[in-house]
């Protein structure tokens, strides 16, 4: 039987002083809620406060369970539910490579409280495609050639989603403004715009 | 990130409770939850206001906008009222971060806003706004991106906000709710200037709430505009920037309002430039020798005596444009 934990804050410095609480690596995998209700230790009581209950979908899944309250959107998706397309490029709101869907709404993860998203619907690059059918936008990347090492692509690909969804494609320097949340190393700009083009229909 | 707890207030007087009891507002948490992050900030307690009834954008007959303080950025710019009365709102919004970031981030927040001085933002640094009294990194440091309108010997961070320059353009209010009641400042009194206390940079009493950002209606129509100059295209904060609001009548400006941001250390309103326009016809000559007052009083650091001239440019750029050459 699984046992629920917080938790933790992936990747996030302790501040020296306060020792790192322990934590038991059980939470929910991708595809199905925890069972319910155990706190880990009598210890955790004290600081349960600083956790909290979410239960939200992801991907038409549905996902219940308690976080550490510094816990990103991101840190769930990657560190716990597993689901690494979302990116971690700045993870301070600045290059746009952890871009997700919620509620239709496409926002970046680094700046998203977990425990802010009872009831949350979340679409991450991974739930965009049905099946073995690619979305229109994952198969214009492909056809347009629109990516070199790819780390950028799967926020590009979910903000086009949502920028395509928005109407912000009537031309390419709209299309060009409208994405420039989204950051590439590598400077494949020009094909990426040509992508959204494309989906978008276009052309 | 250290650690904190996590409260949602589902009405206005469960915030305000919350907020008396010390607890900190997270609206978008665009800039809070980053800045918490660096370990900049470091609430103990957070109250989420995202359920409270402030979503609203109330119009006037008379051209009055009331901005509900939890309109994201995005719903605020879309609003068919908002783009046809004060097309500056509008502009200087989309002009701000990204589409992301402004499907999450909200007016209340957003000129809430802290600075983006990378000294501010590096715990390590000496900074008078983050550690009162540990001096300023930025004013003998690299200063580039800094204030040259309102600073003093503690601080010359600029304030980031674009929005925050349209209204000040348009004289807006912020309203605030607190314990004592509620009442209302002028932006322009809302955000201080630095002086010898960095460290405060609203006029907000502890725990007060911002409830809505009112644009008065104005009593002739009329033609606005934001320009945005800065080191990239697009999703990058400003070098300098515009805001202009002008009505002519019988070929004479009526009424001009202008502010400037990306240059002062509050969004900066340019009363010599307004006082040069009213009264005189709209021509190329006229945007040019008002926009030389842009920079009045100006003091550059090291690294920023360029944003004088680029100040003076962007106005005149931006007179031409909302102003025409008729
Ligand atoms: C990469 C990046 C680029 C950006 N570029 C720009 C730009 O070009 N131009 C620009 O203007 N901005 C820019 N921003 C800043 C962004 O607009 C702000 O972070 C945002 O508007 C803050 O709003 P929020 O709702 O997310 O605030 P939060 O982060 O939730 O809150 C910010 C502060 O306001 C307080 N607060 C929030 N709501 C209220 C309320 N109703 N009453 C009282 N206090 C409240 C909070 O306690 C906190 O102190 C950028 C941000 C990032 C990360
Ligand atoms: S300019 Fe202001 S914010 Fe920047 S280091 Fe100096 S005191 Fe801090
Ligand atoms: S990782 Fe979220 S915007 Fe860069
Ligand atoms: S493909 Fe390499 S960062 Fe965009």
């Amino acid at each position: 039987m699984p046992i629920e934990s917080p938790v933790p804050a992936a990747g996030e410095e302790y501040p020296a002083g306060l020792s790192r609480r322990t934590f038991i690596a059980a939470t929910a995998a991708a595809g199905g809620a925890t069972a319910s209700g155990l706190l880990a230790e009598p210890a955790e009581a004290a600081e349960a406060a600083e956790n909290g209950r979410v239960s939200l979908t992801v991907n038409g899944a549905r996902h219940a369970t308690t976080v550490d309250n510094r816990t990103s959107l991101l840190d769930l998706l990657r560190e716990h539910l597993g689901l690494t397309g979302s990116k971690k490029g700045c993870n301070a709101g600045a290059c746009g490579a952890c871009t997700v869907l919620v509620d239709g709404r496409r926002v970046v993860s680094c700046l998203t409280l977990a425990v802010r998203l009872n009831g949350a619907d979340v679409t991450t690059v991974e739930g965009l495609a049905d099946g073995d059918l690619l979305h229109p936008l994952q198969q214009a990347f492909i056809d347009q050639d629109a990516l070199q090492c790819g780390f950028c692509t799967p926020g590009q690909i979910v903000s086009g989603v949502g920028c395509i969804r928005e109407g912000h494609t009537g031309s390419r320097e709209e299309i060009r403004e409208w994405m420039s949340g989204n950051i590439c190393r590598c400077g494949c700009y020009p094909k990426i715009v040509r992508a959204v083009e494309q989906a978008a229909g276009r052309k | 990130m250290y650690p904190f707890t996590f409260t949602t207030a589902r009405d206005t007087r469960a915030a305000l409770e919350a907020g008396r009891n010390g607890g900190r507002y997270i609206a978008g948490g665009t800039t809070l939850v980053d800045l918490m992050r660096e370990t900049v900030e470091r609430p103990g307690t957070l109250v989420d206001i995202s359920p409270l009834p402030l979503r609203f954008v109330t119009v006037t007959a008379r051209g009055g906008v009331r901005i509900g303080a939890l309109v994201t950025m995005t719903d605020a710019a879309a609003h068919p009222a908002i783009r046809r009365l004060y097309p500056v709102v509008s502009a200087a919004l989309e002009l701000s971060a990204s589409a992301q970031l402004r499907n999450m981030a909200t007016i209340g927040g957003n000129i809430m806003q802290r600075t983006r001085c990378t000294y501010f933002r590096d715990v390590t640094a000496a900074c008078n706004k983050r550690d009162p009294g540990s001096g300023c990194a930025a004013i003998g440091g690299f200063n580039r991106t800094h204030a040259i309108l309102g600073t003093s010997d503690a601080c010359v961070a600029t304030h980031p906000s674009d929005l925050a320059v349209a209204l000040t353009a348009l004289d807006a209010k912020v309203r605030l709710a607190g314990s004592s009641g509620t009442r209302s400042v002028a932006i322009a009194d809302f955000l201080l200037l630095p002086g010898a206390t960095p460290d405060r940079e609203q006029a907000l009493r502890p725990g007060e709430l911002i409830t809505a950002v009112d644009i008065p209606a104005h009593p002739r129509p009329l033609r606005s505009g934001y320009l945005k100059v800065r080191d990239r295209q697009s999703y990058e904060f400003a070098l300098a920037a515009a805001a202009v609001a002008l009505h002519s009548s019988g070929g004479v400006i009526r009424t001009a309002k202008v502010a400037a941001g990306g240059v002062g250390t509050v969004p900066w309103r340019l009363s010599a430039v307004e006082r040069h326009l009213i009264g005189r016809r709209p021509s190329t000559r006229l945007w040019s020798s008002a926009a030389e007052l842009a920079a009045e009083g100006a003091k550059p650091l090291t690294h920023n005596r360029f944003k004088i001239e680029l100040l003076q440019r962007t106005v005149e750029r931006e007179l031409r444009i909302v102003g025409g050459t008729a």
